[in-house]
């Protein structure tokens, strides 16, 4: 794959006309109507309108627009920590306005995994700790978790450090734990949000070659960006502005 | 067990803050401890001084009536107190009583050989070790016989005969009383040591010596003369005490009230009191409840001191934390498991304080005993109930702190800085 490569012509634009056929494979994330309206004052303002569009099993995203264009506020939604004032979101077919926020919790550990700009990994817990720490809120947790985990901190090129604090980690190192940690309990669908924003361009690319190989495993990739060459490196593209869909395109080959 | 670990790293995270936060919980139990050990011991002290008394006596003493009313008397001689007539009227008409012993003290020096001593000299009925308990060290005590014979025998008390023969046994020895010799036939026990006042049994008046009553009447009779600066001082008392024993507790306000009736007829003046120990002891009871309530309001006061030190502390660990909220609750945590984590680490910062403060509490009570001459008492449940009250008081103190976590916006939380 040689997506960064600049020769490489962009991907044909694509407009899904139909929702929900965004690929040919089962449906993870299905957004259906989906608006989400913060009241400043009196006057409202629409972070999502009227949004409808769904992400199939093994697909790789970007998801790019400008800021104010409701691409963190899409992340939100898709992540469950944050609810559609209106529509409906559905993880795995499940819609998450049934949810009270215990199951919503749950949906969260289970089904989602992120990865944070800046990392977000807890300072007083150790490498490995930190990779465990969703399996910590899971009701019954799979035996030989921890085998699991040391195997995800290899799988990252940490497997030497799995005693090390955050502190102690370059970024790019604090990221790759964090990404080990988003995929401790196999989640459905892997939210990245601007994963390179706060990384030099060796590591960031390094970054992005994980989340190639992760992608060729067959996991669901979602990334936020508004770096067009981090949004080049995956499948597809859903460019948004002001709230809505403004194209879709299609990277592959 | 795993939280408690990640509660304590967290903690451990501010060390000083943490530290700072258990001082006010370990103060506020360790004092606790200490005023209940304080309280209890001056409590017990008193109850044994007056239980010592005998709790089913009744007790009539002579009391010199007021200066004023002295000095407008004619006679030169002083004459006051009880009467012989009173403790006939005791012993021969009052129901339920096990024993009546009238006692009669004489103001008499006591030596042997070079040394010399002013202590209580007391002259009793054979019932008296009996009526107040004592206990005989060695010998025996005063007989009826003795008093039939008014013999000139004598008992005495622990610290005297200490204080008379350092060096051998003083029994079978002879000793002066005044004018007159009396042979000792028994030493007894001290009263149970009371408190930790030192005595000193040559200068001041220590301890005690016993003398048949009738023998004591004969020799010293009821007049007393004070040689005072000035002059002297005459007075006639002709019984100083009379211990009436009760046969049953439950009779004894019954007796009490009889005599204080009886005296209040038979003397014109208020020359005299009555003690009743059982009476003493109940108002001793009370006011070591009162005491206890004072108590408790002050150590509710210092732990809810600490209990706020906590929430603030808390309060604030929240808020600094609050990108870690969001952290763990994007990553599944509900809301029970932030609460859950909040409140281990309070309960974690107040039991830790209140070990310290139980540690502290008893080491306290042993200083004060030490350094200050006071008894002190620790009881089982002190410690116990300050160390649950300092973990309780973490529970509630965290609670709100631990609730405000929880119900946190993931989205705001996760933004914050």
């Amino acid at each position: 794959m040689s997506a960064l490569s600049d020769e490489e012509p962009p991907g044909g634009v694509f407009v899904h006309p139909d929702p929900g056929k965004a690929g040919d494979t089962q449906v993870v994330a299905q957004l259906e109507n989906v608006s989400r309206v913060y009241s400043m004052g009196a006057e409202d303002v629409h972070a999502l309108d009227d949004l409808s569009f769904s992400f199939g099993s093994g697909e790789y995203w970007a998801v790019m627009g400008s800021s104010g264009s409701g691409k963190s506020t899409l992340l939100n939604i898709l992540g469950c920590i944050d609810r559609p004032t209106a529509g409906e979101y559905r993880v795995r077919g499940q819609a998450v306005s049934d949810l009270d926020d215990d199951q919503l919790s749950e949906m969260r550990g289970k089904e989602l995994g992120f990865i944070f700009q800046s990392y977000n990994l807890i300072p007083q817990l150790n490498v490995l700790e930190n990779i465990l720490m969703p399996v910590l809120y899971q009701e019954n947790p799979e035996e030989g978790i921890e085998e699991r985990g040391k195997l995800l901190a290899e799988r990252v090129g940490l497997g030497d450090r799995l005693m090390h604090r955050p502190t102690e980690l370059s970024g790019g190192q604090q990221q790759r734990v964090a990404i080990a940690r988003s995929l401790i309990n196999d989640p459905a669908l892997i939210l990245a949000d601007e994963a390179t924003g706060n990384l030099d361009s060796k590591t960031a690319e390094e970054i992005l070659k994980l989340f190639d190989e992760l992608h060729a495993e067959g996991k669901t990739i979602l990334i936020v960006t508004h770096e067009p060459k981090v949004g080049e490196r995956a499948d597809r593209i859903l460019r948004l502005k002001d709230g809505a869909i403004e194209a879709v395109e299609d990277n592959r080959r | 067990m795993r939280a408690v670990r990640l509660g304590v790293s967290s903690l451990l995270l501010h060390k000083l803050r943490s530290f700072l936060t258990t001082l006010g919980v370990l103060f506020g139990v360790s004092s606790v401890i200490a005023m209940l050990a304080i309280a209890e011991g001056a409590s017990v002290e008193a109850q044994e001084q007056i239980r010592q008394l005998g709790s089913s006596n009744v007790i009539l003493r002579s009391v010199k009536p007021p200066e004023d009313k002295v000095s407008n008397q004619e006679s030169r001689v002083l004459s006051y107190g009880l009467t012989h007539e009173d403790h006939a009227r005791v012993a021969e008409t009052y129901p339920g009583v096990k024993d009546v012993v009238a006692i009669l003290e004489v103001p008499e020096e006591v030596r042997s050989g070079s040394f010399s001593c002013r202590p209580r000299v007391m002259c009793v009925d054979p019932s008296y070790r009996e009526v107040t308990g004592r206990i005989m060290m060695e010998g025996r005590f005063l007989s009826a016989r003795d008093g039939q014979a008014t013999a000139s025998v004598c008992v005495l008390g622990y610290e005297v005969a200490r204080y008379l023969f350092p060096f051998k046994a003083a029994i079978g020895e002879r000793i002066k009383i005044g004018a007159e010799y009396f042979q000792i036939v028994g030493v007894m026990y001290p009263r149970v040591p009371i408190g930790s006042i030192k005595r000193d049994p040559g200068t001041e008046v220590g301890g005690e010596v016993f003398v048949p009553l009738r023998t004591g009447q004969s020799l010293f009779g009821e007049r007393q003369v004070k040689i005072r600066s000035g002059g002297m001082d005459a007075q006639e008392v002709q019984l100083h005490e009379i211990i009436i024993a009760v046969e049953l507790d439950q009779n004894v306000p019954m007796i009490a009230n009889a005599s204080r009736l009886m005296l209040t007829q038979s003397h014109r003046e208020k020359d005299y009191e009555v003690i009743v120990p059982l009476e003493l002891l109940l108002r001793a009871e009370e006011t070591k409840r009162i005491f206890s309530i004072v108590l408790a309001s002050i150590a509710g006061i210092s732990l809810l001191v600490g209990g706020i030190g906590i929430m603030n502390v808390m309060l604030a660990t929240v808020t600094e934390r609050t990108r870690e909220i969001g952290i763990r609750r994007a990553l599944g945590a509900k809301r029970h498991h932030i609460v859950t984590q909040f409140l281990v680490e309070t309960v974690v910062l107040s039991g830790c304080g209140g070990v310290a403060g139980v540690v502290l509490g008893l080491i306290i009570p042993q200083i004060v005993e030490a350094a200050g001459d006071m008894r002190t008492i620790v009881t089982i449940e002190a410690p116990v109930l300050a160390f649950g009250i300092s973990v309780a008081t973490g529970v509630i103190f965290g609670l709100y702190p631990a609730w405000r976590a929880a119900t946190m916006d993931p989205v705001e939380a996760l933004r914050h800085e």
